[in-house]
């Protein structure tokens, strides 16, 4: 079927490989992860080589770049957290550009795979975890138990933080995953009404299908900003996990 | 234009009365920062405009969040009471009491993610000699 929505989903194997029984092939999934990290890093390397004092236009995005996430980890965990910025950056800038990969048309978005975004979300909440308990040792679980709380309700909401802090990679993960596969079915659902629009009504179908046409505009803008703000949220929250693992007492 | 023109002499004027007094109080002083900050913002049209952006920005990064916030933690609540259940044989008991612990915690996430729950933790940004002295104190 030429407009199904799912099929730009699909995991293609472009270099089959084997390993001892475990499937190692080249997908196109990992062909943009690639891709995203060769055009991000190379990015930044080119646009750095010069360290002009004066940056250029090229050196100033990079150092946006840089300065965005340096404030918003500096903001939420403190100049402590800055030890985890090489992570939070690679992160957002990993999820920015493979988001903005993802809105050219034929190419995949990495995102869309909850594998993908599952495994960033256990990666930050394994270093929160591993780091908390290196640095806090117990006092890691002190997280858990809030300051103030009558004896009587501790029980409760030990169990109330400990179930709010295993939803977090959950939700993590989730929220970028649906995001983005959420997005681009719609985007596609709707630019195929316009061409089956046009398939089934002749003539009059190219002035209907100005409709969904406008629409795929609109959501496509929608998207842009959808690809940003994901990557910012994942970037956010990730500094405000680490803050917890910095500072545990509530 | 006109506007334009007049306001060098304005400043000028404001400039030569420094001189001749010497000093300014603050409270000229601060009216007259005030004034300047008005100017600018009016002029400034687009760095305004900015500001709001960012603004909204932080609002739909917040509401993407909550609503994940809050159905995520039911669903843990319900998933972890389903295993309880499973290795105890204590069905259909854990299932019900994690739900409602999963709404709780939903709750909690969410007024978490907008910020009600997080002064204590805004309170003492301080590192950890800070908890260590507390800890003796309790």
């Amino acid at each position: 079927m030429a407009n199904d929505p799912i099929h730009q989903f699909q995991i293609t194997k472009l270099i089959p490989l084997e390993v001892g029984g475990v499937d190692l092939s080249f997908t196109n999934s990992a062909l943009f992860m690639t891709l995203t990290v060769a055009l991000s890093a190379g990015f930044l390397i080119l646009s750095t080589n010069g360290r002009g004092l004066i940056p250029g236009r090229l050196q100033s995005i990079s150092e946006m770049c840089f300065e965005f996430v340096a404030n918003l980890l500096r903001d939420s965990a403190g100049s402590e957290g800055m030890k985890f910025f090489p992570m939070v950056f690679s992160l957002f800038l990993f999820i920015l550009v493979s988001n903005l990969f993802g809105m050219f048309p034929y190419f995949f978005t990495v995102m869309t795979h909850i594998i993908v975004t599952a495994a960033f979300a256990v990666m930050v909440i394994g270093t929160v975890i591993v780091y908390g308990l290196m640095k806090n040792g117990f006092g890691f679980f002190k997280l858990f138990v809030p300051q103030g709380v009558p004896g009587a309700l501790i029980p409760v909401i030990v169990f109330i933080e400990v179930l709010s802090f295993i939803s977090r990679p959950i939700s993590l993960s989730v929220r970028l995953f649906a995001n983005m596969l959420a997005g681009h079915i719609t985007l596609k659902v709707f630019a195929g009404f316009a061409v089956s629009m046009i398939a089934t009504m002749g003539a009059a179908g190219y002035a209907v299908a100005l409709l969904p046409i406008a629409f795929t505009v609109a959501l496509t803008a929608l998207e842009f900003l959808v690809a940003f703000l994901q990557a910012y949220v994942f970037a956010i929250l990730t500094c405000m996990y680490l803050n917890d693992a910095i500072h545990p007492s509530h | 234009m006109a506007k334009k023109s007049q306001q060098p002499t304005g400043n000028d004027g404001a400039n030569s009365d420094t001189n001749n007094t010497g000093n300014i109080s603050e409270e000229q002083l601060g009216s007259r920062l005030d004034s300047l900050e008005r100017q600018l913002k009016s002029r400034r049209k687009d760095v305004v405009d900015s500001e709001r952006r960012q603004g909204d920005s932080a609002g739909f990064s917040a509401a993407l969040r909550l609503s994940t916030d809050f159905v995520v933690a039911i669903l843990v609540g319900a998933g972890v009471g389903w295993a309880i259940d499973r290795f105890v044989g204590t069905a259909p008991w854990a299932m019900i009491v994690f739900l409602l612990l999963g709404f709780g915690a939903g709750v909690l996430n969410v007024m978490r993610s907008a910020g009600l729950v997080a002064e204590n933790r805004a309170l003492r940004p301080g590192p950890t000699a800070d908890t260590k002295e507390r800890k003796i104190d309790n």
